[in-house]
C-alpha cells in the first residue's frame, strides 16, 4: 500500500473501550456517587428480601411496649472479663419519683445474645416461598430488640422501615418505569417526525409541566376509594404520580431526539442503507440511553418524595400498607414526636435513599457522554 | 416585543381552558358525589335520608345534570360574575372563602421564591466560579441534602425543635389575637413573624435545586470566548463576571420561575397542611375529602392558573433580559 | 564631527524570552509552549503559524496572562518595552492584578477566531466598545459613545449611528469581526494580537478585513502578532514570521526567508503542501485525458430546493461524466452543501431532475425515487461528510462503522465481513489491527480515511465529497486528496468534489462549477476557471485568495463581487 496511517497499533485501554466502559472509568472518578451506588444498591436489595432483614414482625402490636425507646447492638462484653459477641441487653422500666415519667435503663445482668442466621417470625419472599430465617433474630423470644424504638402501638419501627423500603422504593422505580415509557413514546413521536405533531406535543408537555403537582395529586388520589386492596392502591398511586412524571422525561427524550436527527453519523447510517427501526435502536438509542438513565435515576427520588408526601398527607397509601410515608404519619402529632423523636427514623430513611439516588443520578449525568468534553 | 407578549397570552386561553376542565375531572372523579359523602355522614349518626330527599338534594346542587353540562354553568357564573359556586359544606358562596387565603398562599409562595433567589444566586455563582474547592463541596452537600428533605419532614423537625427546645407553638401565620381579626398593620406584622418558618422550609429544597441550576450555568458560560475578551480587555475579575457570565447566566436562571412557582405551590400544600397554615391547602385537602367539588375545583384551578401567569410572567421577563428573544 | 547620527539600535516593542506555558493535568504536566523566543518591532507584523495543536494560541494568550484554567507561564519572560525607555516583564505580573490589567486593552489589545462567541450576546456592539474607552482612558459616557461611533466608522461600519446600539447577532460575519477589531483598537494599542481572526470567515470578507488590518496599521503604527495556520495569509501581510510545531519554534525569521530559503524540514514540508495546492496533482496531469464524448452518469437539470422562505438552490443544471471530478466551488450560503445533500436525496428536492444513468444504461430520476429503487441507488452514490468527527459514530467500532452497509444490504457478514473491512482498511491506508477501536481514537486524517473507506464499501459509482479536506491539517489534507484520486482510478470512480477552496480544487478537478446565492454562475475546465474565469464573481473570489508568495503582494487586483445586474432568471435568493 502507498501510505499506512497507523504504522503500528499499540494495545490501548482507551482505544477498545466501549460507551460503557468509558463511562464507567468516568463514573469511578466521582467519588460521592461511588459511594451513592453502594448505598443504593445495598438499599433495593434490602427492599427485595425486608422479612431477612427484619427483626420482629411489622405488623406485631406489643402493648407493653408503647413507646419503646431504641436499643443498641453490643459486640464486647465486660461484665466479666472480656469477650467478643453479639448481643443485647433488655430495658429496665422505672419511674421518675415525682413525675411518673418513664425511665428506661440497659438492664444489664440480662443479657440476650442474638443469632446470626437465627429463625424469627416467618415471611414471604417476593411471595414465591415463605422463610423464617433472619439476618440477626434474638434468642429471647419474650424481650424483644428494638433497634429504632417501638410506637404508639409497641410495633417494631426499625423493622417497619425495613419493610417500607419495599414499597417505597418500589414505588419510585415502577412509576418511574411507567412515565419512562409515556415519555419515550410521546416524547420520541414528537422528536422522530417533528412538524405540526411535535408542536402540538410540546405545548401539552409545557402545559404539563406547569402543573403544581401535588394539588393535583391530592384531587387524583382523593378520588381512590379508601377500601380498594393495597396493590390496586399501589398501582393506582405509581399511575397517579406517572400522571404528570412523565413531561419531564418526555422532553428530555426528545432534545434528545431531534438533536440526533441532525447529527452526521445519522445522516450516514441513512446512507448506507440502514433502516429506520435500524438507525433508532443501533444508532439513535445508545447514543442517548446513557442520558435517559440519568434521568430516570434522578427522577426516582422524585416519586419517592411523591409517594411519601401523598401517604403522609393520608391520600395516598392506607395501614396497613407500610411504606415510609405511612409510617410517618405517626409522627404527624407533635406530642407523640415529642415523646418518641425514633418515630422519625422511616425520615431519616428517606433522606438517605433520596440523596443516594440523586448523587448517584448527577454522577451518572456527569458520566453520560464520554465523547463530549 | 409588543407581539410577543400578545402571542403568549394568546396561548394562554387554551391552557386556562384546559385546566379548568382538568380541575372539573378532577373533582368528578371519586365516585358518587357530595350528596352520597353527606348522607354517609349523617348515617354515622344515626339519621336516614329516603331516595326521594337525595334526589331533591342532587336537584338543588345541579348534581343530576350531565357533567358537561354541569362543567359549562360553571364555567359560565366564573366567566360573566366571578362566581364559582357554593360550597356544599360550608353553605355559602366558594368566591367569599378563597380568595384570603388564595392571597396567603401567592403571598407565601412569593416571599419563598424571593428568599430563593437572593440564596441561590450568589451561591450558585461562587461554587461556579470556586469550583472544587470547599465552599463549594459544602454548598453541594448543602444542597443534596435540601434536595433530598421532604418539605413535610423538615416542618416536622423545625416544630419539633421549637416545640422541645424552646417550648413554642410555631404552628399558623397569624397569632391567636389576628386570627379574625379585619386586615391592619399590626396583622401585617404579625404576618411577617410568622411567614418566616414556612418561607425558610419551601426555600431549602427550592434552593437547593436552584444552586444547582445556577452552578450549571455559570460553568457552562465561564469558558466561553466573550469572557476572554473582556478579561484581554483589561476589566478586573470581579467586575467582568458581574457584567458578562453571571448577565448571561442569568436568562435560564429566570426561565426557572415556570416551573419554580408549580414547586413552591405544591410544596407549600403539604407544609401548609402540617403547620396548620390559613392557605388554600388544608381547606383543599379538606373539600376534597368532603366532595365539596366547587370549592375544591375553585382551589385546583386557581392554583393552576397561578403558575400558568407565573411561567407567563417568566417567558415575558425573558425576553426582556434578553435581546436575542426580544429582537428575533 | 560627523553629521551621521549614531541611531542605537531602536529596543523592539515587545521580546519573549525563552517562554514556557504549561497546563497541569491529573496526570502529569502538559507543556503547551516550550521555550519560545522572539520578538516584536513596532508598526511590523509578526506572523505566528503553525498546525492545530502547536501551540500558537496559547503563545498569544500568554503574552496577556489569559491563558484558559489551568494553564500557567511556567518560566520565561515577556518584556513589553515603554516609550520611556522603561520596561515591564508582563510574565512576572500577578495575572489578576492591576498592572497587567492596565495593560490588557491599552497597550496590547486582542482579537479572537469567533467574533459572534467572543461578543457578549447581550450587550449591544456599543457598550462593548465604549467599555475599554471609559476604562482607560476615562471617558465619560456620552464622550466614549462618541469615540465608539467614530471607531465604527473608522472600521467601515455602515450607519455607524444605529450600528452601535446593535447587537452582536444583528451584525453579519464580517462585521462582527469588524467591530471586534473596532474595540481592540478603541484604545489605540501599540500590540495588536489576532488569533486566527479570519479564520471562520469567508476569503472575499477574509481578504477586506486584512486589508482593514493593513491600513489601520499604517495609520496608527501599532505592531500585530497575527496567529495563523494559513500560509498564504502569512505570505501576504507578514513582515517575520515564526513557525511552530508541537510547541516548539522550528523556524523564525522574515518572510522572504520562510518562504524563498526555509531551512527547517517541517517548514519546507508546510510550504511544499501550500505549493502542491497551486497546480493540478500529478496523479492527475499523468492520466489519460477523459472520455469527453462519454454519456453523463449524472445529469443534474433546474435543480430547486427551498426550506420554507429560503431558497438555497435555484435552477441548477450540471452534468458529471463518468470517471470525472467535478468540483463544486462556493462561500458559505451559496448552496454547495445543499446541492451535495439534495443528490443524496438526504432532502426532498422541490423540483427538478437528477438523471442516473445506471451501469446497464437504463435512466433513473434520483428526485422522484424512494423506497427499495432509492436504497438501490444510495449503494452506487455514496457521500463523504466534512466533519470527520460527527459523521462517525462514536459508539461503534471502526470494523461496525466500514462494515455497516455491508452488513444492513445483507452483502457479507461474520467471517467474510471482517476480511472485507481488513481489506477495505489497507484499501485507504489504515492498518487493519486498528479495527476493534473506537473512532475517538483516531486522528482527524485517519477517521476521514474511514469515511472514505465506508463511501467505498459497496462498490459505488459516484462520490459526492463535501468539504471532505477542510477540517484536517495542510500536511494531511493533500495525502487525502492523493487517496481519494488513487482510489478514484482504481474505482473507476466519479466525483463531486463540493469545496470552498479554489487551490483544492484545482488540485483535484477536471471541471468546476462556481456556486453563487444557490446558483451555478459558471462552469467550465477547472484549469481555466481556477485562473481565468469569465463570471465577475469568480473572477473577485480568486482575486480574494492570498497568494502564497511574500513577492506578490498585489491589493489592487483585488475587488467584491456585486451583484449590480441580475444573475440569469432573476430572482436570487436574497
Amino acid at each position: 500500500m502507498a501510505d499506512i496511517a497507523i504504522t503500528s497499533v499499540q494495545p490501548d485501554r482507551a482505544a477498545i473501550a466501549s460507551q460503557w466502559q468509558l463511562i464507567w472509568w468516568a463514573f469511578k472518578r466521582h467519588r460521592l456517587a461511588m459511594i451513592s451506588l453502594f448505598v443504593t444498591i445495598a438499599m433495593y436489595i434490602v427492599a427485595l428480601v425486608p422479612g431477612f432483614f427484619a427483626i420482629n414482625d411489622p405488623t406485631a402490636q406489643n402493648a407493653r411496649a408503647t413507646f419503646y425507646p431504641p436499643q443498641g447492638i453490643h459486640f464486647i462484653d465486660t461484665t466479666n472479663g472480656f469477650s467478643l459477641g453479639l448481643f443485647y441487653y433488655p430495658l429496665k422500666l422505672t419511674r421518675d419519683p415525682q413525675t411518673l415519667a418513664a425511665i428506661y435503663k440497659e438492664d444489664t445482668t440480662k443479657k440476650v445474645p442474638l443469632a446470626l442466621f437465627g429463625r424469627g417470625y416467618e415471611y414471604s419472599v417476593l411471595g414465591l416461598f415463605t422463610s423464617d430465617i433472619h439476618l440477626i433474630a434474638t434468642t429471647d423470644k419474650t424481650k424483644p430488640l428494638f433497634l429504632f424504638g417501638a410506637d404508639r402501638l409497641g410495633r417494631d419501627v426499625y423493622s417497619r422501615v425495613v419493610q417500607g423500603a419495599q414499597i417505597s422504593l418500589s414505588i419510585g422505580l415502577v412509576g418511574v418505569f411507567i412515565s419512562l415509557l409515556l415519555g419515550i413514546v410521546l416524547g420520541g413521536i414528537s422528536g422522530y417526525y417533528g412538524g405540526k405533531l411535535d408542536f402540538v406535543m410540546q405545548r401539552v408537555i409545557d402545559f404539563v409541566l406547569s402543573l403544581p403537582t401535588i394539588p393535583i395529586w391530592l384531587a387524583l388520589a382523593a378520588a381512590l376509594p379508601q377500601n380498594w386492596p393495597a396493590t390496586l392502591q399501589y398501582m393506582m398511586i405509581t399511575i397517579i404520580l406517572s400522571f404528570t412524571g412523565w413531561a419531564q422525561l418526555a422532553r428530555v427524550v426528545r432534545g434528545r431526539f431531534l438533536s440526533l436527527r441532525t447529527e452526521e453519523f445519522v445522516s450516514a447510517a441513512r446512507l448506507d442503507g440502514v433502516s429506520e427501526g435500524r438507525i433508532i435502536f443501533r444508532h439513535m438509542l445508545p447514543s442517548f440511553s446513557s442520558h435517559i438513565i440519568a434521568s430516570v435515576t434522578l427522577a426516582v427520588p422524585a416519586m419517592i418524595l411523591a409517594e411519601t408526601s401523598l401517604s403522609f398527607l393520608g391520600l395516598g397509601l392506607q395501614p396497613p400498607t407500610i411504606s415510609w410515608g405511612v409510617l410517618l404519619r405517626e409522627a404527624q402529632n407533635i406530642r407523640s414526636i415529642a415523646t418518641a423523636p425514633w418515630l422519625f427514623m422511616p425520615g431519616v430513611a428517606v433522606v438517605i435513599a433520596v440523596m443516594a439516588l440523586n448523587l448517584l443520578g448527577d454522577g451518572l449525568r456527569d458520566a453520560a457522554d464520554p465523547y463530549n468534553k | 416585543m409588543l407581539r410577543f407578549i400578545a402571542k403568549r397570552l394568546f396561548w394562554m386561553i387554551p391552557s386556562l381552558f384546559a385546566v379548568s376542565f382538568l380541575a372539573f375531572v378532577l373533582i368528578q372523579l371519586p365516585p358518587g358525589d357530595y350528596v352520597t359523602t353527606y348522607i354517609a355522614t349523617l348515617a354515622a349518626s344515626n339519621e336516614v335520608i329516603d331516595q326521594n330527599t337525595a334526589a331533591q338534594l342532587r336537584e338543588r346542587f345541579g348534581l343530576d345534570q350531565p357533567m358537561i353540562i354541569q362543567y359549562i354553568k360553571w364555567m359560565w357564573g366564573i366567566i360573566t360574575r366571578g362566581d364559582f359556586g357554593m360550597s356544599f359544606e360550608w353553605q355559602q358562596p366558594v368566591s367569599g372563602l378563597i380568595w384570603e387565603r388564595m392571597a396567603l398562599t401567592l403571598a407565601l409562595a412569593i416571599a419563598s421564591l424571593i428568599a430563593t433567589w437572593a440564596i441561590a444566586l450568589p451561591i450558585g455563582v461562587f461554587s461556579a466560579v470556586r469550583k472544587y474547592s470547599i465552599g463549594d463541596y459544602a454548598f453541594t452537600v448543602f444542597s443534596f441534602l435540601g434536595l433530598s428533605i421532604p418539605s413535610f419532614l423538615l416542618a416536622l423537625v423545625l416544630m419539633y425543635v421549637a416545640a422541645v427546645e424552646f417550648g413554642q407553638d410555631v404552628g399558623g401565620l397569624f397569632s391567636h389575637e389576628y386570627e379574625a381579626a379585619p386586615w391592619s398593620i399590626a396583622k401585617m406584622i404579625d404576618l411577617m413573624k410568622h411567614i418566616w418558618l414556612p418561607v425558610i422550609i419551601l426555600a431549602v429544597s427550592s434552593t437547593a435545586s436552584l444552586i444547582r441550576v445556577m452552578r450549571a450555568n455559570m460553568l457552562d458560560e465561564l469558558p466561553k470566548p466573550y469572557v476572554t475578551t473582556a478579561r484581554a480587555k483589561g476589566l478586573s475579575e470581579f467586575r467582568l463576571l458581574v457584567k458578562y457570565p453571571m448577565r448571561i447566566a442569568l436568562n435560564p436562571f429566570i426561565s426557572t420561575i415556570a416551573w419554580l412557582l408549580p414547586n413552591l405551590i405544591s410544596g407549600s400544600v403539604v407544609v401548609a397542611i402540617v403547620l396548620n397554615l390559613p392557605t388554600a391547602a388544608p381547606l383543599l385537602l379538606q373539600s376534597l375529602m368532603a366532595q365539596d367539588m366547587y370549592l375544591a375545583g375553585a382551589f385546583v384551578l386557581l392554583i393552576c392558573a397561578l403558575t400558568l401567569i407565573g411561567s407567563l410572567i417568566s417567558d415575558v421577563l425573558l425576553a426582556l433580559v434578553d435581546p436575542r428573544i426580544r429582537l428575533e | 564631527m560627523s553629521d551621521v547620527l549614531s541611531i542605537a539600535p531602536r529596543k523592539p516593542l515587545l521580546e519573549v524570552r525563552n517562554l514556557v506555558t504549561e497546563f497541569p493535568l491529573r496526570k502529569g504536566v502538559f507543556t503547551a509552549v516550550k521555550d519560545l523566543s522572539f520578538s516584536i518591532e513596532a508598526g511590523k507584523t509578526l506572523c505566528v503559524v503553525g498546525e492545530s495543536g502547536s501551540g500558537k494560541s496559547v503563545t498569544a494568550r500568554s503574552i496577556l496572562q489569559i491563558v484558559d484554567a489551568p494553564g500557567r507561564i511556567a518560566s520565561g519572560s515577556i518584556l513589553l518595552n515603554q516609550a520611556d525607555g522603561s520596561s515591564i516583564d508582563l510574565a512576572r505580573l500577578n495575572p489578576r492584578g492591576k498592572q497587567i490589567r492596565d495593560i490588557r486593552g491599552r497597550d496590547i489589545a486582542m482579537i479572537f477566531q469567533e467574533p459572534m462567541s467572543s461578543l457578549s450576546p447581550v450587550h449591544t456592539v456599543g457598550d462593548q466598545i465604549m467599555e475599554a474607552l471609559r476604562l482607560h482612558m476615562n471617558m465619560s459616557k456620552a464622550a466614549a459613545r462618541e469615540e465608539a461611533v467614530n471607531l465604527l466608522r473608522q472600521v467601515e461600519i455602515p450607519n455607524p449611528n444605529q450600528a452601535v446600539d446593535r447587537y452582536a447577532f444583528q451584525y453579519s460575519g464580517g462585521m462582527r469581526q469588524r467591530a471586534m477589531i473596532a474595540m481592540a483598537l478603541a484604545c489605540k494599542p501599540k500590540l495588536l494580537i489576532a488569533d486566527e481572526p479570519t479564520t471562520a470567515l469567508d476569503v472575499t470578507t477574509q481578504a477586506e478585513i486584512l486589508d482593514l488590518i493593513a491600513r489601520l496599521q499604517k495609520s496608527t503604527g501599532m505592531a500585530v502578532l497575527f496567529i495563523t495556520h494559513d500560509m498564504g495569509v502569512v505570505a501576504q501581510i507578514a513582515d517575520n514570521v515564526l513557525v511552530m510545531h508541537h510547541g516548539v519554534a522550528k523556524e523564525y525569521g522574515t518572510v522572504e526567508q520562510i518562504f524563498h530559503s526555509p531551512q527547517d524540514p517541517y517548514t519546507k514540508m508546510l510550504i511544499g503542501s501550500v505549493l502542491k495546492l497551486e497546480q493540478k496533482a500529478e496523479i492527475r496531469l499523468k492520466r489519460p485525458p477523459l472520455d469527453t464524448t462519454a454519456k453523463p452518469i449524472l445529469e443534474v437539470r433546474n435543480l430547486v430546493q427551498h426550506f420554507g422562505p429560503v431558497k438555497a438552490l435555484n435552477d441548477v443544471s450540471i452534468s458529471l461524466l463518468p470517471g470525472e471530478t467535478l468540483g463544486i466551488v462556493g462561500e458559505s450560503g451559496s448552496g454547495k452543501t445543499t446541492m451535495g445533500r439534495a443528490i443524496m436525496r438526504l432532502y426532498d428536492p422541490t423540483g427538478g431532475e437528477m438523471l442516473y444513468r445506471k451501469a446497464d444504461g437504463n435512466v433513473i430520476d434520483l428526485a422522484k425515487i424512494k423506497g427499495e429503487e432509492l436504497k438501490a441507488a444510495r449503494r452506487e452514490l455514496r457521500m463523504v461528510f466534512q466533519d470527520p468527527f460527527g459523521s462517525l459514530n462514536p459508539r461503534m467500532t471502526v470494523a461496525q462503522v466500514i462494515g455497516e452497509p455491508l452488513l444492513v444490504n445483507g452483502i457479507a457478514r461474520g467471517k467474510e465481513l471482517d476480511e472485507r473491512v481488513c481489506h477495505l482498511m489497507e484499501q485507504v491506508g489504515l492498518d487493519p489491527a486498528g479495527r476493534e477501536r473506537y473512532p475517538h481514537a483516531f486522528s482527524g486524517g485517519q477517521r476521514q480515511r474511514i469515511g472514505i473507506a465506508r463511501a467505498i464499501t459497496l462498490k459505488p459509482r459516484i462520490i459526492v465529497a463535501d468539504e471532505a479536506t477542510s477540517a484536517l491539517d495542510v500536511s494531511v489534507r493533500f495525502q487525502v486528496l492523493d487517496l481519494l484520486m488513487r482510489l478514484q482510478d482504481e474505482l473507476k470512480l466519479a466525483y463531486i468534489f463540493i469545496s470552498h477552496d479554489i487551490g483544492v480544487i484545482r488540485y483535484m478537478c477536471d471541471r468546476v462549477g462556481v456556486m453563487y446565492r444557490g446558483q451555478l454562475v459558471e462552469v467550465g475546465e477547472a484549469e481555466k476557471v481556477c485562473t481565468a474565469p469569465d463570471h465577475p464573481y469568480t473572477q473577485a473570489l480568486l482575486s480574494a485568495i492570498p497568494r502564497p508568495d511574500p513577492r506578490d503582494r498585489d491589493r489592487s487586483r483585488r475587488f467584491r463581487y456585486t451583484e449590480t445586474t441580475p444573475i440569469k432568471n432573476g430572482s436570487s435568493a436574497r
